[in-house]
């Protein structure tokens, strides 16, 4: 139980930290991708106190408070998770957080927000299957949707789960806002869609969202991290170590790709997901 | 009892042939539903302080029997009379070959006496989604007709038919889920069917009409595996209780049973009725095709769900009830009029119910009946509320109702209240949806996970955006009046809070209701969740529920500056109009993704309607070519 | 340093520029300038702006649209002309639909000279800007604390 609240409290309090930094990594390592030097790694940080310190302006007043309820909402799905509890609900919560992100940005009535928003929702078509489906996944190959079971086994689930694993990446790939996947929203400047469904967020609003987008990324390499994770104390470094390396390659991937059309998303990561996912269910549910 | 909770609605109906004053009218429906509502509560009082036992009713029922068989013929009668009128031939054959198939059994075999009615649980759910999802329909109806009939006025006023209909239905109801006897069951069953045909023919449009006939022809399509089935039971198995059908391990009767349920509950391939029901008024929308008459099916499926475990025709019916589910919510996706969305979502998720009732494990009935719950709460409600914004707003397409948040809020909250019911996280939804997906892992069955996993992301699909219309701050040009009267409020309002407080008390409904009913069709003794588990669960759940509400006062607390929307700089200014490269106002419009490129009817209807329906025939080939599995 | 000069976010709108200045702007940001160093990003978003970088002289049909966007950039935000055109009208100063430099629609806080004007300038320009964002921003909070 002590452990349990440890590892909530931390995560509800170094999780924006640990995102931020991460983040900086990502940005520096773009950089470096791209032969530049790029920011400092705190960058996330000042990027995020200058934002709480802006005048507070904004086209309606709901906007604000439907972030927040998407910040809050993430972070009951991440302590969730990390208090070992149910991975279905922690997924069914995560997207009801979605939602109110999606709702956010619908709530401007703008053009660009409204076209975010559209594509969001289709993502979120898009990689809703295979989530479902690890945690299905999950079930099939420790017996139980508890993430505290989850991590006590003798063997990593990933052994029994390859094709599950293939599928998370498309859906964290959308879910990391990277490239090709990134319609909803981007971190560059002149695109078609100014910036999706953050356009009419500001200041304090922006830095919620943002906030509330490193819960998540947290929560998703939480998700990843259960994949190789069991029983002994090396597969906890040995599953840092390779979430981090397969962050890194989102990276790359989001260097080396441009943004595809919505349908080839979502009827791609659909592909991938009844192909790679639906498999790996039958085999498991067979075996 | 009994019988007053059949009689007093019956009587009703009768009684508004009679009564002509308008306002009369008015108030017998407020009392008539009001004592409706009463009747149950003391009906179900005194049941459980008799003990809560499962009680089996009146052996001996002659003269009962023969009303009953008359009353077959009346109906056979008014059906070929309409066949005839209309000139359509296949309904009035199918309505006499069922009714003969019935006469036939009735006058040759002769069973020993056995109970007619039962009452059980699960009986008593029916009653209570029936007295009072339909009760609060009815007095919704009065006032939803009066706006009605003032915008169409080419459609003649037959309100006193309409009131009559609606009470004989609720009557009808209360019969169908209080009979044990496959007989009696047959004849409110038929009776539902007929009413459902006359209430979707409301109008006399031509469409109308026709679609009329094609709800007609399904249904009575389901008439007539419920007639065979009877002939089955009775000269194959001498008996004609429904327990026994479950309890002779026959799988022809069963699947003839379960034919009737699919059709009624719009399962493909004969899902087509539902949505062309959807010409009728609103009420009979609300009550018939989505809130209670559907339910009749899914009803019967739960009913027999034990006998359907592990077996082919359990997988017949849960295989069907899953394609239903994905490909009906991939159709709702593609349509702008949001009655159209509601009876695709309708359709799909009796899909979700019937697969788990096909499935016919502990777990997956548990989640069946609380879906079936929700379900009935929430999609009356929406209903309504479509309604009454049709009344308001003059439409009932989804990109009307862009900013109903601001035009009429009331109707916006109560619909969003209602879409929020049927798949976001803090609702009932959520814990049926985990439950079943669950059992579904459980028996193997690789098919059914894949169309819950595809099927949930569909479905949010078409709520999120229909969603994210009302709740868009977009100021509206001229002002709506909002013509909902108050007792379609009441109605609603009820609803709403229903929904809410089932929300709240999820375990207390889990431990009452739905765990006693789950232990008398399966006999077992523990629950299906444990309690810690399902309290733990909806605390959680709550807990997401009360964080938008203390955001709301969080960020009161903020003072910001309202500027307008970003328009690449040439916004007009009041974010209506922007200034286009002629230097000419144009009017922003914006719109919802419907892909119909994709998901539309045109390319999804006939390849569902082919295999479901290839489904469903090999599947009563291998039965009656004798394939046990 | 304050809060904001360590995050500043630029918005570019070409106001009628012949796109010269533009493709300077646009220079910053590759490997050779990268001025994400200084923790700058190109966005094009107002609403998530700090300095409104503007190229070209002000017409008649973009005087409007300059005054809008920046109307919805929150406070602190500076304006940066960059090139001779936005900073006074340039050679086109007396033409029929030039209105001027920036100036005659919004406050200019600082001034870049050029045509085009060299990237080195622009990022000097820019520099000098995050220290009127300082300032401005002192000026608001001792504005609120009171």
């Amino acid at each position: 139980m002590v452990v349990k609240v440890v590892m909530v409290l931390c995560f509800l309090i170094f999780a924006p930290f640990v995102g931020g930094l991460v983040d900086g990594a990502d940005r520096i390592i773009s950089a470096r991708m791209q032969r530049r030097k790029g920011p400092s790694i705190l960058q996330p940080f000042y990027d995020l106190r200058k934002l709480f310190s802006k005048q507070l302006i904004s086209v309606n007043n709901v906007q604000l408070f439907l972030n927040m309820s998407y910040l809050v909402i993430l972070m009951i799905a991440g302590a969730m998770l990390f208090a070992g509890a149910d991975l279905l609900m922690v997924l069914f919560i995560l997207s009801t957080a979605d939602m109110f992100l999606i709702m956010a940005a619908s709530s401007d009535s703008s053009p660009y927000a409204n076209m975010g928003a559209g594509r969001e929702m289709v993502l979120m078509m898009a990689y809703e299957p295979l989530t479902l489906l690890v945690a299905v996944g999950f079930y099939l190959t420790t017996g139980s949707f508890h993430v505290e079971t989850i991590i006590n086994q003798p063997v990593s689930a990933v052994l029994w789960m390859p094709g599950l694993l293939i599928g998370f990446m498309f859906t964290a790939g959308i879910k990391f806002r990277k490239s090709p996947f990134d319609l909803s929203t981007s971190h560059h400047a002149h695109q078609e869609m100014v910036k999706g469904i953050t356009t009419e967020m500001s200041g304090t609003a922006l830095a919620i969202m943002t906030i509330a987008e490193y819960y998540e990324m947290i929560l998703l390499l939480g998700i990843f991290f259960l994949f190789f994770v069991n029983s002994t104390w090396w597969s906890w470094i040995a599953a840092l170590v390779i979430c981090a390396v397969l962050y890194v390659f989102e990276i790359l991937l989001d260097n080396v790709s441009a943004r595809l059309k919505w349908n080839t998303v979502l009827f791609g990561c659909w592909i991938v997901t009844f192909v790679a996912g639906g498999l790996n269910i039958l085999v498991l549910m067979l075996g | 009892m009994i019988p007053l909770l059949i009689g007093i609605p019956a009587v009703l109906a009768a009684v508004f042939q009679v009564v002509r004053n308008e306002r009369i009218r008015d108030i017998i429906v407020y009392t008539g539903a009001g004592a409706v509502m009463l009747m149950t509560v003391v009906f179900i009082a005194f049941w459980i302080d008799g003990g809560a036992e499962t009680v089996m009713l009146y052996s001996s029922t002659e003269a009962v029997d023969m009303l009953i068989v008359a009353g077959d013929v009346f109906m056979m009668c008014l059906v070929v009379y309409l066949s005839i009128k209309y000139e359509k031939i296949f309904p009035a054959v199918l309505s006499v070959v069922q009714t003969a198939i019935v006469l036939h059994t009735d006058f040759t075999v002769d069973l020993p006496e056995a109970p007619h009615m039962m009452i059980d649980w699960l009986t008593v759910l029916m009653c209570l989604i029936i007295a009072f999802i339909g009760g609060f329909i009815c007095i919704y109806t009065v006032g939803y007709m009066k706006g009605y009939h003032s915008h169409h006025k080419d459609a003649a006023d037959r309100r006193p038919f309409f009131f009559s209909m609606l009470f004989l239905f609720l009557s009808a109801m209360f019969g169908l889920v209080l009979s044990q006897n496959l007989v009696w069951i047959y004849f409110f069953w038929e009776i539902t069917s007929i009413i459902s045909f006359l209430m979707i023919g409301y109008t006399r449009s031509e469409e109308a009409v026709h679609n009329s006939f094609t709800a007609l022809w399904m249904n009575l399509l389901g008439g007539l595996g419920f007639a065979a089935a009877i002939e089955i039971m009775a000269h194959g198995h001498g008996t004609l209780q429904l327990l026994d059908v479950i309890g002779s391990g026959a799988y022809l009767p069963l699947m003839c049973l379960a034919l009737a349920g699919l059709t009624k509950s719009a399962q493909l391939p004969f899902s087509s009725w539902l949505l062309g029901a959807m010409v009728a008024p609103t009420p009979s929308s609300a009550l018939l095709h989505s809130a209670t008459m559907v339910k009749a099916g899914v009803y019967l499926l739960i009913r027999i769900s034990p006998a359907m475990s592990g077996n082919l025709v359990g997988i017949i019916v849960s295989s069907i009830g899953g394609f239903t589910f994905i490909m009906a919510s991939m159709m709702a996706i593609a349509q702008t009029d949001a009655k159209k969305v509601l009876a695709f979502s309708t359709v799909s998720n009796l899909g979700l119910i019937v697969a788990c009732s096909g499935i016919g494990a502990e777990e997956t009935v548990w989640a069946a009946i609380f879906l079936m719950i929700f379900h009935s709460v929430s999609k009356s409600m929406l209903f309504q509320s479509v309604g009454a914004a049709e009344n308001s707003l003059g439409s009932r397409n989804i990109e009307d109702m862009h900013g109903l948040i601001l035009k009429i809020p009331k109707l916006a909250y109560i619909m969003g209240i209602g879409i929020a019911g049927m798949y976001l996280a803090p609702f009932g939804m959520l814990i049926s949806k985990w439950v079943a997906l669950k059992a579904f892992v459980d028996s193997g069955n690789v098919v059914l996970v894949l169309c819950i996993a595809f099927g949930s992301a569909t479905t949010m699909f078409y709520w999120t955006k229909w969603l994210a219309k009302l709740i868009s701050y977009h100021r509206p040009r001229v002002q709506t009046e909002d013509r909902t009267r108050r007792d379609e409020y009441v109605s609603m309002g009820f609803h709403a809070v229903t929904m809410l407080l089932l929300c709240l008390l999820i375990p207390a409904v889990a431990k009452v209701l739905i765990n006693p009913i789950v232990r008398e069709l399966f006999g077992g003794t523990h629950d299906v969740l444990s309690m810690s588990v399902l309290t733990t669960m909806a605390i959680m759940l709550v807990s997401v529920f009360i964080v938008p509400a203390v955001m709301f006062f969080v960020s009161r607390q903020s003072h910001s500056d309202i500027v307008p929307i970003y328009m690449g700089g040439v916004n007009k200014g009041d974010n209506r109009f922007f200034i286009n490269s002629f230097g000419e106002d144009e009017h922003l419009y914006l719109t919802n993704w419907y892909l119909r490129e994709e998901f539309g009817r045109r390319h999804l209807r006939i390849p569902s309607i082919v295999i479901s329906a290839a489904v469903l025939i090999v599947g009563f080939c291998l039965i009656i070519g004798g394939v046990t599995w | 340093m304050g809060k904001i000069s360590k995050s500043p976010w630029l918005l570019h709108y070409d106001a009628s520029s012949c796109n010269g200045c533009d493709i300077e702007v646009l220079d910053c940001l590759t490997p050779k300038y990268d001025i994400e160093r200084f923790g700058i990003i190109n966005t094009g978003d107002p609403f998530q702006a700090d300095i409104f970088l503007i190229t070209g002289g002000v017409n008649s049909q973009t005087a409007g649209v300059v005054k809008q966007i920046y109307s919805q950039m929150p406070e602190p935000k500076v304006v940066v002309a960059v090139g001779i055109c936005a900073c006074t009208g340039g050679v086109f100063k007396d033409c029929y639909n030039i209105k001027g430099g920036v100036d005659t629609v919004i406050p200019v806080d600082v001034y870049v000279p050029g045509c085009a004007a060299r990237p080195e300038s622009i990022i000097d320009g820019v520099v000098k800007a995050l220290a009127v964002l300082d300032k401005k921003q002192a000026e608001m909070e001792s504005r609120e604390r009171k």
